[in-house]
């Protein structure tokens, strides 16, 4: 689904600080599947992330979607394409505090114009198959760190993407809910959406449910299982 | 088109959610703001509506005077003058007036005192206006005494007082007879003060002006519309003296509004960074704040121009009053006819929306160009 | 110069208009030397997201622009009284040389404003932005247009001296002077009447075509434009020399302005904002049909045309219905049938 050539990636170029945090990746993601990035922090799996999901570009190298290059796309386009086909599930969950939880699932697709009843429909329906629907109206700032996760993971769906993407999702709960995580991800993959993660938790790259990990170590990848 | 509809009400929807999380923060800007308005609009609410006041009297009064003139200053009107200059072609009437300023040292403040064209009060009797009415306290058929300048005391009955309607002009009256007046002043026999004509034709008032000029080199004749116009130049000069003093006020309404807008909280940027993530175009963050913008700016342009109203015509713009009105002892209490004219509110709408949308254009911007991926970094 | 709120105001605007462009030259430049699509580096980023702060700042300058010509329109009608013979807003625009040639400028300022924007549009809907080094260029030909405009003003607003009465000395120190033309020259009713919606008819016509073929052909295109700025200088032309006549309901009274006032129910307005808008829209095809054949525009060009043309086809015909409404309400009668 996503094929990657030769990315590189670095900050504060040309000044004294540069730093590659990618360094030649080829990689090749397959659809319908669950892939890990692993990796301890500095290895560079999260930028690769950013740039999978059209947060940011390579500096060097070609991102091909469905076979179209988009590496040289400017920011306009890559917001496009990543609001239709990408969902993100943050590590500190991002919500946006004040509003309820149904507002915020909701938010991503504002920028559609769709019509809000319709995207009201479908919030609900994604709470109530995340069994959240009795807290539909409530502020997010007063749910647990589960709930917030599952509003987070409603929100990534609100688009009906093709790929989520979720960032260290378990670093953030204890191993009760990191394991109901991996349920809601099992469901999804069940879905046919690809999936990809970082984590350097075991309890989630030694899951059943991962079916590829990759492991990565300053800039480079080092070893897939 | 019906998307794009769609879409500025989920932006504007946001935006307003927004503003109630952050009342405190933008509670102040939206005080100064409203403040600002409030000043900027009751300058130039008044001096309208003291422009209209002066061409509402105005419009009454003769198209053309003629005083006479001897070693550049002005002299009375001798007998035979009226004469000479005879009949001159569009001119519909011509009197001579009577009128003089009176220094009343119990008020210390000066009457006009005047014979009126038609229908004079009887002899012994005047007629007063508003302030006067309130300023010595008189009230119909109370006696009243002056002393005139040449000592003696001169006794009249107060027979009416004028109505409030145009006071700015009319505060300061005394009317009376001829006879009266001439024993109060000792006016000489067959003077006057100058001579009002009055002309049908607007076009033909400069023409008659010149044939005056012709006929009679020593007179000078001052045209109504030339007193408007001085009147209504004057006020805008006044009001241009009063906005640039307030300019410095603008200025650093633009500085606060500049830095309010780009001095954004940790958890706006956050925020920002999270919409950016989650799909929201830099453009869509723009127009975001854009209609943040426009909700303060409306809120503070309609906040502020109403209390301007009330503070002009209801409490007659009591904080600006003895700037702009001008220098008379004897302040005329009038009530100003409210008046809101489309050019007052588009000036005022660029002295405070354009500055403020300037000043926050760039901020904004920089605040919509946070990078999708700094949630991910953090 | 007159001290006045609305003159300090317009000067203001200018200034800021101005000043906006100017700022925004070295960047301009900028981006003709080193834009670099394909390029992934820090300094490409941030070049393209400063791309965002001209478009918006360009649209800053179009929404002043605008305002400032109506401003400028309400402000001369009103100082109309300062001046010996001026009746209305034409008087005081004659008197001296500089003022009518300042609202033209800002009118041309707002129509190019205009283009600069719809190429800027169809620009930022292709991927790869193929006409930025154009855009940019355009804007830096834009700047000194602006400036010029400017100065103009000022130049207007410096040479006005109210003719007032200085130090109470009542006086007809004016009375030398010459009289300011207080009407617009205009042509005789019979043929601005044909003229007027002769090109109108011409300008829906194309329009229509235009938009008929779905926005593609480049003949079209350019015909609407040409269409555009003939149907613009007739309408004025015709508003000047037969329609304000019937809304005064006076024979003589030829002024553009007047019409916008409370006392005629500001029924200018009615007919002058479909035709700014129509106008705009009609210019605007024409400016962004060179850039069709570009492969990335091909599939952009032709549908925003096709809607600018529908908006241009709109604005004529309701222009034209009103002010047909506007004669057929008035009890003048001009020419016996």
């Amino acid at each position: 689904m996503i094929e990657l050539s030769g990315i590189r990636k670095a900050f504060n170029q040309g000044h004294d600080n540069e730093y590659w945090a990618l360094d030649g990746i080829d990689l090749s993601i397959e659809a319908k599947k669950v892939t890990a990035l692993r990796g301890p922090s500095g290895s560079g799996k999260t930028t690769l992330l950013t740039i999978v999901g059209c947060l940011a570009r390579p500096t060097e190298g070609r991102v091909r979607l469905l076979g179209e290059d988009i590496s040289g796309l400017p920011e306009r386009f890559l917001t496009e394409i990543r609001r239709k086909r990408f969902g993100f599930i943050f590590q500190q969950f991002n919500l946006i505090k004040g509003l309820s939880a149904l507002d915020n699932i909701i938010l991503p697709a504002y920028p559609t114009g769709r019509p809000r009843r319709e995207l009201l429909e479908r919030a609900e329906e994604l709470l109530a198959g995340l069994k959240l629907g009795h807290r539909r109206h409530a502020k997010v700032e007063w749910l647990s760190g589960g709930e917030q996760q599952r509003v987070a993971i409603c929100r990534a769906l609100i688009n009906d993407p093709e790929l989520v993407i979720a960032d260290e999702p378990t670093a953030n709960l204890d191993t009760h809910l990191s394991r109901e995580f991996m349920g809601i991800l099992e469901g999804l993959a069940d879905q046919g959406r690809t999936i990809l993660l970082t984590s350097h938790d075991p309890l989630v790259v030694e899951s059943d449910v991962v079916q590829r990990v990759i492991d990565m170590r300053d800039g480079k990848l080092i070893d897939e299982h | 088109m019906k998307l794009w509809l769609a879409k500025q009400r989920y932006l504007i929807d946001f935006t307003l959610a927004s503003l109630a999380r952050r009342k405190t923060r933008n509670l102040g800007l939206l005080l100064v703001y409203t403040l600002l308005v409030f000043m900027l609009a009751s300058v130039t609410l008044y001096t309208h509506a003291l422009r209209q006041e002066a061409a509402r009297v105005l419009a009454a009064s003769p198209e053309v005077i003629v005083q006479r003139m001897v070693a550049g200053r002005h002299d009375l009107i001798p007998p035979g003058y009226m004469e000479k200059i005879g009949r001159i072609r569009g001119v519909q009437k011509m009197e001579g007036r009577l009128w003089g300023y009176y220094y009343d040292a119990v008020t210390k403040a000066n009457y006009t005192f005047m014979v009126p064209a038609g229908n004079p009060p009887a002899a012994g009797e005047i007629v007063v206006g508003p302030a006067l009415e309130r300023s010595r306290g008189l009230a119909k058929d109370n006696g009243i005494s002056f002393r005139s300048y040449s000592g003696k005391l001169h006794t009249f009955i107060v027979a009416d007082v004028l109505p409030q309607a145009s006071e700015l002009v009319s505060a300061d009256l005394v009317l009376m007879s001829e006879q009266n007046f001439r024993a109060f002043f000792d006016y000489p026999v067959g003077h006057y003060t100058d001579i009002a004509l009055s002309v049908a034709n607007p076009q033909e008032v400069r023409n008659v002006a010149v044939k005056l000029g012709a006929a009679l080199p020593d007179a000078r004749p001052i045209l109504r519309d030339e007193v408007l116009r001085t009147y209504a130049s004057i006020y805008d000069w006044r009001e241009g003296i009063v906005l640039a003093l307030l300019s410095a006020a603008i200025l650093a309404f633009g500085i606060l509004a500049w830095e309010k807008a780009s001095g954004l909280s940790a958890e706006e940027k956050r925020e920002i960074g999270i919409l950016k993530a989650i799909g929201w175009e830099t453009g869509d963050v723009i127009k975001m704040k854009f209609w943040e913008g426009l909700l303060i700016s409306l809120t503070a342009f309609l906040a502020g121009f109403v209390a301007a109203y009330v503070h002009v015509f209801h409490f007659a713009a009591s904080l600006f009053e003895p700037v702009l009105k001008g220098w008379a002892v004897l302040y005329p209490r009038f009530q100003l006819t409210p008046h809101i004219d489309g050019l007052q509110v588009a000036t005022l709408f660029f002295f405070t929306v354009v500055p403020y949308a300037a000043a926050v254009l760039v901020p904004i911007w920089k605040a919509a160009i946070t990078d999708p991926d700094s949630v991910m970094r953090s | 110069m007159i001290f006045q709120p609305a003159i300090i105001a317009l000067l203001l605007a200018s200034a800021l208009c101005v000043l906006a462009l100017v700022a925004s030259a070295p960047f301009a430049l900028d981006v003709i030397r080193r834009w670099d699509i394909k390029s992934g580096s820090e300094r490409q980023l941030q070049m393209e997201r400063r791309t965002y702060l001209f478009s918006t700042l360009l649209t800053f300058v179009l929404a002043l622009q605008l305002a400032a010509v109506l401003l400028f329109v309400f402000n001369a009608e009103k100082m109309s009284g300062m001046f010996v013979g001026a009746m209305c807003a034409v008087g005081t625009l004659n008197v001296n040389a500089f003022g009518f040639p300042a609202l033209n400028a800002k009118i041309a300022v707002f129509f190019l404003a205009a283009m600069w924007l719809a190429i800027n549009h169809v620009d930022s809907r292709a991927r790869d932005y193929p006409l930025v080094r154009i855009k940019y260029a355009l804007l830096l030909l834009l700047a000194p247009l602006l400036v010029a405009s400017g100065w103009v003003e000022l130049q207007y607003f410096l040479g006005l001296k109210a003719d007032v009465i200085t130090s109470c000395c009542g006086s007809l120190f004016s009375e030398g002077s010459p009289t300011l033309a207080a009407e617009a020259s205009a042509l005789p009713p019979r043929p601005a009447m044909w003229l007027f919606y002769g090109s109108l008819g011409a300008a829906i016509a194309v329009a229509a075509w235009h938009g008929y073929r779905g926005g593609k052909g480049s003949a079209s295109a350019y015909a609407l434009a040409i269409a555009s700025a003939i149907g613009f200088a007739t309408t004025i032309a015709g508003i000047l020399s037969f329609v304000s006549l019937y809304i005064y309901e006076h024979p003589n009274h030829h002024c553009p302005f007047c019409i916008l006032k409370p006392e005629y129910g500001y029924q200018g307005y009615w007919l002058y904002v479909p035709l700014f808008a129509a106008t705009a829209a009609g210019l605007a095809a024409g400016a962004v049909q060179p850039f069709a054949r570009i492969d990335s525009l091909r599939a952009i060009v032709p549908g925003f045309s096709r809607n600018l043309a529908a908006i241009a086809a709109n604005g004529y015909a309701l222009t034209a219905v009103i002010a047909t409404a506007m004669i057929w309400q008035s009890r003048l009668i001009l020419l016996e049938h």
